[in-house]
Order: C-alpha cells, then structure tokens, then sequence
C-alpha cells in the first residue's frame, strides 16, 4: 500500500494538503458571502489536485496525473465558473437567514473534526495501521463529510447546498487518494458526474426562477409537505 | 458475445437507439412511436432472459457487467413498467398540450429507462455507484417536465436529498474497497464476486461501519424512512407515467444494489447484525407509510406512500432472508410494480378527469368511470394486500420467513400495519367512489391507451395471485440461493 511506506517528505507533503483542505471547509463554514464559498471552493480543489499529483509521484500511479488535472480543470475552474454565472445571475450575495450563524457553525464544525478524529483513532486501531496519515485521511474525509451535511442542512441559499453537496464529495475524493489510490477509474467518472449534477441543479433553478423571478431560499419550498 | 450477451445489449440499446433519435426527430407523434417500440423491444429481451439465464451468473465483458438471475427478474419489472408506461404516455401526455416539448420528454423518458435498465447488470460496484446517480439525474428533469412551481420544488429536492444520500453509498463504497485491499493488495476488481470471496478476511467493524453507509446511502434512493423525505415529492408531481417509471422501475434498481451488498455481509458472518438493520428501516417504513397513508389528502402523494410501505415489506423479505424471505421479496418487487403503475395510471386518469389532485375533491368514480374506475378499485384492493391479487400471496410468503424467533416481532407489527394501511386505504377509495355526486361531471372519456395498459397489469397480478407456477418458484427460490451469501 501507498501509505505503509512514504518518506516522511511525502507523508508531510500528504498533511499539509489534507489539512489545508479541512481548513477550506471551515473558510466556507464561516462565511456568509456567496463569492467567499466560491473562492474557497475552488482553493480547495486545486489543493485536491496537486495531492492527487503528489500521490502520483511518490506512488508511482501515473493514472493520478489523469486524475489531478481532470480535479484542476473540472472542480478548480469549470463548476466555480459555472457557480459564479448562476450567483451573478441570481443575484443574490449572501445568505440572510441561516439557520446558524457562521460563528456558531464553525463551532459545530470543530465538534465534528473532534468526532471525526475520535472515529478514525478507533478505525485504525481496530487495524492495526497506527500511522499517523491514515488517521489524519480518514479524519478530514469524515469530518468533511460531516461538514458537507452540515452546509446543507443549516444554509438556505440554493448555491450553498450545491457548495454543500461539493464539499462532501471533496472530501471523499480527499480520503480516496490517500487511503486507495488504486480505484482510478471510479474517481475520474465521479469527478465528471459532479459536473452533470450540477449542470442539473442549474437547469432546474433557472426553469424555478422563470417561474417566480425573486427568491431562491429553499425556504421557500415548502409547497409540498404531509 | 453469446446469446445472452446479445440479448442484454440489445435490451439496453433499444432505449438509447430510441432516445437518440428522439432528439433527432423531434416529432411528437414519431417519437411516441420510437419509444414504445424501445420499450417493446426490451420487454421482449427481457423475457427471453428470463427463461434463457440460468442459475450460474454470466459475465462479460472483462467483468464489468453481470447477468445473473437477480438482476435479469429486476430488470424484468423495469421493461414490464417501461413497456407499459409507454403505453399510457401516449394518452396521457397527450393532455398536457406541451406538443413542441414533447420529444423531450420521450428522449428523457428513454434515457431514464435505460440508465434503470443499465444498473443492475453492473458488476463493478463504482460503475453501478454511476449508474444510479445517472438515474437520478435523468429522472430530476422528468420530475420537472411539467414546470409548475411544484414540480420544480419536487425536482430540487430530489436532486439534493438523493445526491447527498448517494455520496454516503460512495463513501461506504470506498471504505468497503479500502477494507478489502488489507487481503487483497492495492488494486483488485471492485467486483461483487470479488468482494464477497474476501468479506470473511476483512475486518468485522470497518464491513458494518461501510454496510451501514451502503445502506443509508442506497436507501435513500429506495425510499426507506427515514430517508424518504424526497419520494412523496417526486412521485406526486411528476407526470403518472413517470411516476409509474419511478416507483416501479427505479426503486426495484437500487434495492437490488442493498441486497448484493447484504450477500457480502453474509459472506463474512457477521451474525444477525446487518438483516437487523434492515428489518428496521422496513418496519420504520411502513409504519411512516401507515401514518401518512391514513391521513393523505393528495392522490398521488397516497400512492408514493404506498410505495414506501411496499419497498419497507420488501426490505424486511430481504432482512428476513432464507429462501422464502428473499424469494418472497423479489416476487413482492414484480407484484409490486405491476400494482403500482396501475395505480399511478388510475391516479392520472383521475386527474386529469376532475382537474384535481385533492381526494376530496373527487367524487362518484365509480359512476362517472365504470370500467377504468373498476380497473383502478381492483388494483387498490390488491395494493393493500388483499387476496386474490399477487400481493397477497407475496407478502404471506414474507410473513412466513421472519416467523423465526429473532424476527416475529417484525411480523407482529407488520401484520398490524398492513391491517392499519388497508383499512386507510379503502377508506379514501370509498370516499372517492361513493361520495356524494355534487360536483359538475369531470371532463373526458379515459382513452384506449390509458385504459388498455391497466389491464394489461390487472391481468396478471390476478392470475399471479390464484396460480403460483412451479418454474417461477425454482427460477425464484435459485435467485434467493445465490443472494443469500457466499461467491
């Protein structure tokens, strides 16, 4: 396995990139600006895509390289791009009513990394793997997990809970690279299926503001209820 | 490439044949026929399947795609809804009066059959991840099709509350491969077969911990409470022959996903734990679907509850496990779908009648539609369990699995439930058929490609329900043979 035998130049190289990532999350966590998820979003695959090249270089799985610059032109530059269109479009800069206020949500974030750590000492124990990167991997891919839900149940903005539904898998992918960097395949779809998922909120929410030009809180669905 | 690879691969281009030419023709009236003749040729491959795949499982293809029993009898449910949701949509879509759209919608409509008809035969559980997130995303815009502010809503809930649901199957998916690359080295087959050969060796509470994923994630996109929240939604506002296409096709397709999951597990021997988990999430459904079922005031959002009691009887046949838990099952999800795409026609005939979709705003169906409204109390009578329908005899068979001593609880209270759900059920018919006839008449005659695909339904869960033929209970009990764990 890729991870049982790392120089400690590329296990920290691992790190940083992981935690780098984490802290993104906590960027977006704490901003209420639309354009500041954005940026942080985006950050945030780049950073995704150079450990993927790292992975590729120190393992020595050239498909990785693929994977990094599909994670760089699809995550990092198309989708924000793609985002920033629908937020100037909207018009909308901000989220006015959370449920919780950034302070309090990035409190809630620092619960879930704690939760997460806990879940990941217990995990590699059972396993017999005590290094500290595979703790580290599975902590920022749960805790970015948690976090993605956490976006999406506490923001309303309908841009939020995409960024939402992105971060959660960024930290799939995150996790992924680290602890199996050989299911290529697999990754490089879901990179392009994130995409289409996308493609597929902005249809559905342009057709939505056709119909009531104005708001696009998910507040206001609440047709459909019983 | 022998027969049976032939025949899948015609089954499967048939709809993508169809739904490229649609975009191509973009004429209402060819693309209606386009489509029903995709569905046709499906429906033929998959009946020829059927009888021609036999108990040891095929694969092609380097592996990426299976043909076994399990998947060929899902796919068998989802051309017969293809086939005869195609049927109606030509009467139904007809009414919309969205004729410049309409190719669009037989272009989706085509793509969503096939990504339904594609996902069972996956063989590599990342590709089958794709597959059921192309469902979804195919289906988001069906949903939306009718552009009410409803729809919408409908469609983005579905796309945000599925999506996030599936992320958690592909997390379990990964930890699932990272637990099996301590046996296995880096890089394996993410096979099913490949998977269940190393369950034993992997570790025991890393395999529940991805199991657990698995299922929240997968089950979300069958409509177990308590992830359900997206379904009532999705299936109430969308067009009834999509709703049909919905409730009968693509939840049959990602339960079969839980279940291969589940023979994994059992692999291992993890003990009663995971069939536990999944016994509770079906006795949590039905009783959610009991609930809102008593208490429904919309037409279509009756049935969508009804198909999560129905995916939760399903899941407890699978949690029961044994041959008769997993037979029963798979014979409830063929029951099953040709009940509720019954269902959904009758609903949509109905509303488009009354141009509502309040029950009590509907009154004298009976009266007004002697024969479609026959149609549609007999197939009410059946979805609620009663005999002489098939249901009745698949849900008994349920019954009589969990009646073990770990499990008669679920028994107990499904039995109470289903009792609970009946008596609510025939309680909004009676209101329909029997209230009193105030109402100005509704509107229109129920035409010949609306009428026709309901008793193309009604008649064989009938006569499932009275003659249990013996080729079908070995075809089922050799599926439930192979789903019940080991290579």
């Amino acid at each position: 396995m890729l991870i049982q035998h790392l120089s400690p130049l590329a296990s920290s190289l691992f790190s940083l990139e992981a935690i780098a990532t984490l802290l993104l999350s906590f960027v977006m966590l704490g901003s209420r600006w639309l354009k500041n998820y954005l940026y942080a979003f985006a950050a945030e695959s780049w950073i995704i895509a150079m450990l993927s090249a790292t992975a590729a270089f120190f393992g020595g799985y050239p498909e990785l390289y693929g994977i990094a610059a599909l994670t760089f032109f699809f995550r990092g530059i198309v989708l924000p791009l793609l985002l920033w269109r629908i937020i100037r479009r909207l018009e909308v800069d901000r989220e006015i009513h959370a449920v919780l206020q950034p302070s309090s949500s990035i409190v809630v974030g620092a619960l879930f990394v704690v939760f997460a750590l806990a879940v990941a000492f217990r995990v590699a124990e059972r396993l017999n793997v005590e290094l500290p990167i595979t703790v580290l991997a599975l902590t920022v891919m749960l805790s970015m997990t948690l976090i993605g839900f956490l976006i999406l149940s506490v923001r309303h903005e309908a841009m939020s809970q995409v960024l939402g539904l992105l971060v959660l898998e960024n930290g799939i992918q995150i996790g992924t690279q680290i602890l199996v960097p050989g299911m290529p395949l697999l990754l490089e779809l879901v990179i392009l299926f994130d995409l289409l998922v996308v493609v597929a909120c902005f249809g559905v929410l342009v057709r939505y503001l056709e119909i009531h030009a104005g708001t696009t809180s998910i507040l206001a669905l609440k047709r459909l209820v019983g | 490439m022998n027969l049976i690879g032939g025949l899948a691969l015609a089954l499967v281009l048939a709809p993508l044949v169809a739904a490229l030419s649609c975009l191509l023709v973009r004429h209402a009236r060819a693309c209606e026929a386009l489509n029903l003749i995709a569905s046709v040729i499906s429906l033929g491959c998959a009946l020829v399947l059927t009888v021609l795949v036999g108990a040891p499982a095929s694969r092609l293809w380097d592996d990426y795609v299976v043909i076994d029993r399990a998947a060929v009898w899902v796919i068998l449910c989802t051309s017969i809804v293809y086939f005869v949701a195609s049927v109606y949509a030509i009467g139904y879509m007809r009414l919309l009066q969205e004729e410049r759209r309409l190719y669009r919608f037989y272009a989706l409509f085509a793509g969503f059959a096939l990504t339904t008809l594609v996902a069972p035969f996956m063989n590599n559980i990342g590709l089958y991840w794709i597959a059921i997130e192309l469902t979804t995303i195919v289906s988001a815009f069906l949903v939306a099709f009718e552009r009410e502010a409803e729809s919408m809503e409908a469609a983005w809930k579905y796309i945000m509350v599925v999506s996030a649901g599936i992320s958690l199957a592909l997390l379990g998916t990964i930890v699932f491969y990272w637990n099996g690359s301590f046996a296995l080295g880096p890089t394996y087959q993410m096979t099913w077969a490949a998977l269940a050969q190393v369950a034993p060796k992997m570790n025991r509470s890393l395999l529940i911990f991805s199991f657990l994923l698995v299922l929240v994630g997968y089950g979300t996109k069958v409509g177990l409470a308590p992830m359900h929240t997206w379904l009532p939604d999705a299936h109430s506002e969308s067009p009834a022959p999509v709703s049909a296409m919905l409730s009968g096709a693509l939840l049959n397709t990602a339960m079969i996903g839980i279940v291969r999951f589940l023979a994994i597990t059992r692999a291992a021997d993890l003990g009663q734990a995971p069939e536990l988990i999944l016994v509770a999430f079906g006795v949590l459904s039905l009783f959610v679907g009991a609930l809102f079922i008593v208490r429904q005031q919309g037409i279509k959002r009756l049935m969508a509850y009804s198909s999560i009691e129905h995916m939760g009887v399903v899941a407890l046949g699978f949690g029961f496990g044994g041959p008769l838990g997993i037979a029963g099952a798979l014979y409830h999800m063929l029951n099953h779908s040709l009940n509720k795409s019954l269902m959904f026609f009758g609903a949509g005939n109905v509303m488009r009648a009354y141009g509502t979709r309040d029950i009590e705003e509907i009154n004298g169906v009976g009266g007004y539609f002697p024969v479609a409204g026959a149609l549609w109390l007999a197939g009410a009578i059946a979805i609620t369990g009663a005999p002489p329908f098939g249901l009745f005899l698949s849900e008994f068979t349920i019954m009589r699995a969990g009646l073990k001593p770990s499990f008669s609880w679920a028994v107990y209270v499904m039995a109470l439930l289903l009792i609970v759900i009946f008596v609510g059920f025939m309680n909004h018919f009676r209101r329909m058929y029997y209230g009193p006839r105030d109402e100005p008449a509704p509107s229109g005659a129920v035409s010949a490609w609306c009428a026709v695909p309901m008793w193309i339904v009604l008649v064989p869960l009938l006569v499932l329900g009275l003659w249990w033929p013996n080729a079908m209970w070995q075809y089922l009990a050799s599926t439930a043979q192979s789903l019940s764990g080991g290579p």
